[in-house]
Order: structure tokens, then sequence, then C-alpha cells
């Protein structure tokens, strides 16, 4: 079967379905255990030097923002790492304490404040190398990984640059004669996903928009999940439609009220513009960047002092402001 | 006649072809508010999709981000964005989509991922998001975008969603699905693409607009419309939505 095209962007992680496979059965504890623990347990645990790593969000909305920040606060032990995977706030962060080695890049910006100063910073210096992808493309990988396939057959970015400077490749269909776009799978070390609810074991819900936590979850070798409200499992169990992650696909999950500060949370809080504009400021040069991570990361010890930090009437402001449904 | 800002005249000017669409895929800003526009104005049950995963979204207020929950509430359906583009846009089920970019060629081509060389940037922009995969696959696109010299580019720095590439016949070749772009809606005039070979054509001028000043702000010898018109300005009734519902604090209008 032809190659028609191949993309020379790098592929970062190679996808060997079978060694994925056999990570599931012996790596994935399908047994109904406590994984309660902090940001800082979890991100001890299973982020390391160079793992290839992705967060799970849409825009503003549903950020792992408290996993974010405590792996800036783990700098000097993780040091490197490979991520992929859409972002706004978080890949922000990282993007800004120099942590991005690789980027499998689909869209990273600010939305209405426009371009990241942190991207523009880290890509045009050089220090973060890219390789392109488009949102469905990003998704459609997880899939793959999701389903053990080694790639699905699309129409993604038949004909572009951005197909160009992928690690995707065109063949001739066999079936029809027609190109056809093979999105390689993308199995991350890392996934992070924050959610509404979860209970101890991991089983966990999401309100509105559910992003792509469904396809990252089933794509990612450990998932950490952190939620704003542990709940019994008899509460999961009352809308168990609602259980897009369930227990077995989770590794560690964290109890982290107002999560995905200052990110939003639907039905629960409004995001805190002030915050997003402040960091929007601050992240135009680098020693900005820096003196911000210094007075919310750095200074603050974990995700509980910096909601003290912030204090009560702020954030009880922002659950007033939270759109009804 | 009522006076009006050159968004307000955008806003109207795409409002129109969607008069006629079942299925729009929706950006936030100025696309947003021409989808909601034709919705008022005409085509009530036009169903606006958002790549979160939002078919049918009836938004209340202006939505400030992709994800804002505005967009679910009242919302016909939610669903994962993977099955959103694999199974609505990939499937063929979107009539039209509304993209902006930060460069546009003489064929309707986009970038919005890098200015200079891929290697070493000059700037580094976004990135594609779901552009590519929508101009790939929406039955036709309309490009918003303001006209200067900096934007309408001879060659792209990087072609992040495809137009007809270099010229209509390629499209086919590449194995792309969709129409592709149907019309350039700008501050000062109407694009629209050579039937035969997908080259970028000034087919209506805003009131006031001559076609030199057009040209002037264009970066290669752009072709007009042997079917040129003067493009009617917005309503009264687009200008009391706009202000008085659709965006009242004019964060998109001004």
């Amino acid at each position: 079967m032809p190659v028609l095209e191949e993309g020379q962007g790098e592929l970062f992680q190679p996808p060997d379905m079978d060694a994925f496979r056999e990570w599931n059965r012996r790596k994935k504890s399908r047994r109904m255990e406590d994984k309660l623990m902090t940001e800082r347990e979890a991100v001890e645990r299973f982020v390391h030097e160079n793992s290839y790593i992705g967060t799970e969000l849409y825009g503003t909305v549903r950020c792992p923002m408290s996993l974010a920040r405590e792996v800036v606060r783990q700098r000097e032990r993780i040091k490197n790492l490979r991520v992929a995977g859409q972002g706004v706030l978080e890949l922000d962060l990282w993007l800004a304490a120099d942590m991005v080695r690789t980027l499998d890049l689909t869209y990273i910006g600010l939305e209405v404040y426009g371009i990241s100063h942190a991207l523009r910073r880290a890509v045009e210096s050089g220090r973060t190398r890219t390789a392109e992808w488009s949102n469905a493309g990003i998704t459609w990988r997880m899939k793959a990984a999701a389903m053990g396939v080694p790639f699905l057959p699309t129409t993604s970015m038949l004909g572009t640059d951005t197909l160009r400077y992928s690690a995707a490749k065109v063949i001739e269909d066999p079936f029809t004669g027609r190109p056809v776009c093979l999105l390689p799978a993308l199995i991350l070390d890392v996934g992070m996903i924050h959610v509404h609810r979860a209970d101890r074991y991991g089983n966990a819900q999401i309100e509105g928009i559910s992003g792509f936590a469904f396809e990252l979850a089933r794509a990612s070798k450990r998932l950490i999940v952190s939620a704003e409200e542990i709940v019994d499992s008899e509460d999961i169990r009352r809308q168990p439609d609602r259980t897009i992650i369930p227990y077995y696909l989770v590794d560690a999950v964290v109890h982290a009220p107002f999560g995905s500060y200052p990110g939003e949370m639907p039905y629960t809080y409004w995001r805190d513009e002030d915050e997003i504009r402040a960091w929007v400021e601050a992240s135009k040069t680098a020693e900005g960047a820096e003196t911000y991570l210094k007075r919310t990361i750095f200074d603050v010890p974990d995700h509980a002092a910096l909601l003290e930090m912030i204090g009560t009437e702020r954030l009880e402001a922002l659950r007033a402001l939270a759109s009804q449904r | 006649m009522t006076d009006y800002t050159a968004s307000e005249m955008m806003i109207a000017v795409a409002a129109r072809p969607l008069r006629e669409a079942r299925t729009v895929f929706v950006g936030v800003g100025l696309p947003n508010i021409a989808c909601n526009l034709a919705r008022r104005t005409g085509n009530p049950d036009l169903a606006l999709i958002y790549e979160s995963g939002v078919f049918g979204a009836q938004p209340a207020r202006l939505p400030l981000s992709i994800g804002d929950p505005t967009l679910v509430s009242g919302a016909t359906a939610v669903m994962p964005m993977a099955d959103l583009f694999m199974f609505y846009l990939q499937g063929g089920l979107v009539d039209v989509a509304l993209l902006g970019a930060a460069q546009i060629d003489r064929f309707g081509n986009l970038n919005s991922t890098v200015i200079g060389d891929y290697a070493a940037p000059k700037v580094r922009l976004p990135g594609s998001g779901g552009a590519c995969e929508i101009a790939i696959n929406a039955g036709q696109v309309l490009i918003i975008t303001r006209l200067n010299k900096r934007t309408f580019v001879e060659n792209v720095d990087f072609l992040t969603s495809p137009g007809y590439l270099s010229g209509r016949a390629q499209r086919e070749a590449f194995g792309i699905p969709g129409g592709g772009p149907q019309q350039v809606i700008t501050d000062r005039c109407l694009f629209d693409f050579d039937p035969v070979t997908g080259e970028m054509r000034i087919a209506g001028l805003y009131p006031g607009v001559t076609i030199e000043e057009v040209k002037a702000n264009v970066g290669w010898d752009v072709a007009v419309s042997p079917a040129l018109v003067e493009v009617p300005p917005p309503s009264e009734e687009d200008l009391r939505l706009m202000r008085e519902t659709l965006d009242p604090d004019g964060l998109y209008r001004g």
C-alpha cells in the first residue's frame, strides 16, 4: 500500500499497542482500592523527568490547575517534560516554567486575551520542539490508543502544512483508492483530569462539556483525577450514565476544591477574570512570569494554602457568579 | 441612513448566507454574533455547533470562551469533542463553518500557526485548533477577517487549513471532502472564489469603498468578479438586535 505523504514531525512516543495492552494488564489496578492522596503525593509518584504528559480541559473550563501547579512546584526533580494536548492556563505555566522540551501542539492560546507569550518564548527560542496536530487529530489519536489500535484512518489535516509538520502518514485507501490520513495512536505516560466529583476509588463524573476526558483517560498509562468533591460511591451509582471515568482507569484521586482556579467549573464557580488578566500581564516577560510562579507556586506550600491566600470572600464571589443550569 | 461600525457591517454580512444553512460550526467572537443574528432574522432553526461538543446551542448571553457554560445550557445535545468532530463534522453533517486566520492567500488557504519559517518562527501563533478539520470537512466555509496587506498575502507562511490549495482541483486530488471557502467577509468588501480556478475575487464593495482601496490592501493583483455588486448595509433590525440583545456591551461590535 503506497504511502503518499509522510509528516516530517517527530513522533514523541511510538504507538506500540501490544506494550500498552501489556501495561494495562500488569500495571493497571482493577481493584476497588482507596486511591485518595494529595497533589504532592500524586505528582511525586507518577510524574518523572521526561514523562509524556497531557492535561484535559476545554479553554478555561475544568482545568487541572492544582495538579499543574504541583508539577511546577516539583520542577527541580521533574525538570523536563514531553507534553501532548491542548491547553490554555496549565500548559502556559509549564512553558513559562521552562519544563516543556517537546510539544504535540494543537492550540495554545489565551482565547480572548490573544496569543500565548510563554509559548512564543519557548518555541521561538528553540527550547521547546514542536509537532503540529489539530484538535480533532489529537483527540482521535487518543481514541486510537483507547481502542487499542495503532492508528485511525481519517480526513485529518489533508493537503496542509499542519500534516507536513505532524507525524501522520497519508496512504491510498485500499478500498476506494482515495487518500486517507492515518493518525498514530497517542499513549501518554501520565494524564491529568479535573472533574466535578469522584469517589475514593476513582469513579469520576463530569457536568457540562466533557472535552476529551473520555479519550485521555483511556490513553494514559497513569491517570491522576482531581475532583471538586469526594463523594460516596452511592452518589456515583445514582447517575451511572455520568461516570465518564470508571475506577479501573484511575491511579490517583486528589480532592481539589477550586482545583480549576483561576479557570472555571461549570455550574460550580466562574473563572477569576482578574487573576487570568494578571497572568496574561505577568507572562509578557520571562522575569514577570517567574515572579508570578514564585508568588503563586514556589512560595505557597500547597493548593489549600493558595486558596487561603486568595481568600474565602473572593472564592465565594466566584461561586455566586456560576451559571445555573 | 443609520451609522454603523465596520464590525457591525461584518456581522450583518456574515449572517446573510447563514439564513439558508441548517447547521453551522461556530467560533466565539464575531462569528458567534453573526450566527445568533441569523437565528433571530429568518432562520430560527439554525443549529449552532461548537467544537467543545455542543450541538444546537442557544446561548442566553455572549459566550466569552468556546467552553463557556452558556453554550451548554438549553442546547440540544452535548457530546465529547472527538465525537462531535467525528460523527457530525467528518460525517458530513455541517453545512457551513466560520473561520478566521492571521494570514489568507489568493486561494483562501489559512495560516494560524507561524509567521516566518516554521523551524525558526518570527511569531509562534496558537496553531490549528479545530480550524484544519473544519476547513477540510464543512460543506462551505465563510472566512471572516479584516482587510489589510499583513493578512492578505500572496503565499501564506504556513498552510494550516486548506482553501483551494493551488487551485480548485487540488482539493479533490488531496482527498479533501468539504466544499471549500465560499466567501471572505472583511470590514470593507466581500470576496468570493472563481468557480473554475478557485481564485479569490472582489465580489462586493461596501458603501463608499472603491476597487482601488481594496486592491491597495491585498498582497497580490486580486481579480474582480464580473458580477461585482454594492453590498447593502445592515438593516435597522440587524443593528437593533446586535446593540440591544446580542452584544449590548459592544465587546465585538466596536
